[in-house]
């Protein structure tokens, strides 16, 4: 694991609260990039979130961000911004001063806070209610609020603890398409959500936990492809899915092929990827047939976190 | 107060970030302050705090010129009011009201992680919300005291004037004015770190308030562990213990003001850099809470 300063790193991170298990024995090294991290309720994602920002100490192990720790606050906190999921704000404050006010924590001057809170204000798309009270809005208000105080000063490391939550279509789109600039940036972006398919779309990488432990780590494909128990699905779109059928079944890695519903497909479970891959290919030049397309079925977020800690695994529909 | 302020304390002082750091204060001070004297929880304070106001208000409205009193009678009565309400009750509840709440309020409402998420010292937070309570307790028990005192007088006409501007009057305004300071500024970090200790400052709070009616009668080197030891001594018209009021009124040893206002503002120091240490121990887990 390599621990370089650009990286969130944990060492060997346990956290207990009294006799509750947090996490254990967690060993990270997260590199700049969008990191999901993907668990049930309970499973210690907040608590991986809250020990990188400092809001909780670890029992035992260490938590680095960029070789910074939160006991150096001055400089820790000018690098993170953490977008809890506490809804809960100062009393009495609009949306513009629950921003400026933490700017000014900062050391911030007026104007350079009021510039700061406007510009974060923008990129949430929240001008017109800005200088509305924050308890008169709406749930998703809220979380774009809280997203651009966590984002106001800049920070070079986001924890985004299950941000599109409360979020309608629109406001969940544009927060993604903001996650994926600021991952394109070099930013670390650390997310947790329970929309997996949509993190999914955005995650550099994925951090799989259940009940307190990492079960997996690193880019989701090869999470996927490390998972031998379970045959990889493969679905082929194609104009002669019987006829490739018929050839796959031959074939001793392949477990099961499955016509499509629809009659233009073939749903193949394979023990080898690459030898089917190789197989595909043969068969196209051999027998001549065009291919739509072929797409891997259950190398999600979702199916691999099926296969590691519950049962079964999804795949999408056929 | 960082291992290296331990190890190296020149190096930590030269090299400490005091103009960001008084920057922070402010921006706390700033917010809290606001918070604290304008929450609709404070509201039973400033009825607390002004209390004995109105009733040396409707006394100097019902005794024009002095007709049924005298200026000596009335300077035991607010010598009576100060010690007996004001430093046991009023000033104490009201500190414990306020100082309590500037910690637990955030953790009850879920909005202290804001702070730990700042760049900021945990020590810089606490030295902000102490200085926003010192400061909105001082003002209104300051405030409160002040119309006591002028009530008191004022109804005297030329006599009432001579007391205070030609006679011990003024003295005794700022005595009573220093001893409000100095009792916001104990028992607010008293109470500022028992918020900070406990998830319910109420029961320590009666403990405290046992100990300062009560000190008396310990040790002579554990009375100095007693906010009211101090104030005791500054007060400017001591009261004579007789009767019921001998259980509230310390009979302390005598300790020179020179040595009273220092001994305070050690007493107060040291549990504010207890209450530094702690705070650098607290944890967000609002569930627990």
């Amino acid at each position: 694991m390599p621990t370089t300063s650009s990286n969130i790193v944990f060492e060997n991170v346990s956290k207990f609260y009294g006799e509750v298990l947090g996490v254990n024995r967690v060993n990270l090294s997260l590199p700049p990039g969008i990191t999901s991290l993907v668990g049930p309720n309970g499973s210690g994602k907040t608590t991986l979130m809250n020990l990188v920002t400092g809001l909780v100490r670890p029992t035992q192990g260490r938590v680095s961000v960029l070789g910074l720790t939160p006991d150096q606050p001055e400089e820790f906190f000018r690098h993170v911004g953490y977008c809890t999921q506490f809804d809960s704000f100062p009393k009495r404050v609009t949306g513009f001063e629950f921003i400026f006010q933490s700017l000014q924590l900062r050391g911030l001057g007026k104007n350079e806070a009021a510039r700061l809170a406007g510009e974060a204000i923008d990129r949430v798309n929240l001008r017109e209610a800005a200088h509305r009270r924050v308890a008169g809005y709406s749930k998703g208000m809220r979380q774009r609020i809280r997203l651009a105080q966590s984002i106001a000063h800049h920070p070079t490391v986001l924890v985004l603890d299950e941000p599109l939550n409360g979020l309608d279509p629109m406001a969940r789109a544009e927060s993604i398409a903001l996650f994926e600039a600021l991952g394109k940036q070099g930013m670390h972006v650390v997310i947790s959500s329970h929309v997996l398919h949509e993190v999914d779309k955005i995650s550099d990488q994925v951090v799989l936990m259940s009940y307190g432990y990492v079960v997996a780590e690193g880019k989701i494909h090869g999470v996927r492809t490390e998972v031998k128990e379970h045959p990889m699905q493969i679905l082929v779109r194609c104009a002669s899915p019987a006829l490739l059928a018929s050839r796959l079944f031959s074939q001793d890695h392949v477990v099961e092929a499955k016509l499509n519903n629809d009659g233009k497909g073939v749903l193949v479970r394979t023990k080898d990827a690459n030898m089917f891959y190789e197989l595909l290919n043969r068969i196209i030049v051999e027998e001549d047939f065009a291919v739509e397309t072929v797409a891997p079925n259950d190398d999600d977020v979702n199916s691999v976190y099926q296969y590691l800690v519950g049962s079964g695994g999804g795949g999408n529909a056929v | 107060m960082s291992s290296t302020a331990i190890a190296n304390p020149r190096k930590f002082w030269a090299e400490a970030p005091w103009q960001l750091w008084f920057t922070q204060i402010l921006a706390v001070l700033r917010i809290e302050l606001k918070k604290a004297l304008w929450m609709r929880r404070s509201i039973w304070i400033y009825l607390l705090a002004f209390a004995p106001s109105v009733m040396f208000g409707i006394h100097a409205l019902t005794s024009p010129m002095g007709s049924h009193c005298s200026i000596e009678e009335d300077t035991r009565v607010l010598a009576y009011t100060f010690q007996i309400f004001y430093l046991r009750v009023g000033m104490f509840f009201g500190c414990m009201g306020l100082f309590t709440w500037l910690f637990r309020g955030e953790i009850v409402e879920k909005s202290l992680h804001y702070y730990f998420l700042a760049p900021m010292r945990r020590e810089v937070l606490v030295i902000g919300k102490f200085l926003a309570g010192f400061i909105a307790t001082s003002l209104v028990f300051g405030a409160s005291v002040l119309l006591c005192f002028t009530f008191a007088y004022e109804h005297f006409g030329a006599k009432g004037s001579a007391y205070v501007f030609n006679g011990p009057g003024l003295g005794q305004l700022t005595s009573y004015l220093l001893v409000t300071v100095l009792a916001c500024l104990g028992f607010g970090a008293i109470f500022l770190a028992l918020s900070l200790i406990f998830k319910n400052p109420i029961l320590p709070g009666v403990v405290v308030l046992l100990w300062e009616s009560f000190h008396s009668v310990a040790p002579s080197l554990l009375q100095k562990f007693s906010v009211s030891f101090y104030l005791k001594q500054l007060a400017p018209v001591s009261i004579p213990p007789d009767g019921l009021l001998a259980l509230f009124t310390v009979v302390a040893e005598p300790v020179s003001p020179w040595l009273a206002i220092p001994g305070l503002l050690c007493l107060s120091v040291a549990i504010l850099v207890f209450a530094c240490f702690r705070i650098r121990k607290t944890e967000i887990s609002y569930l627990a809470d």
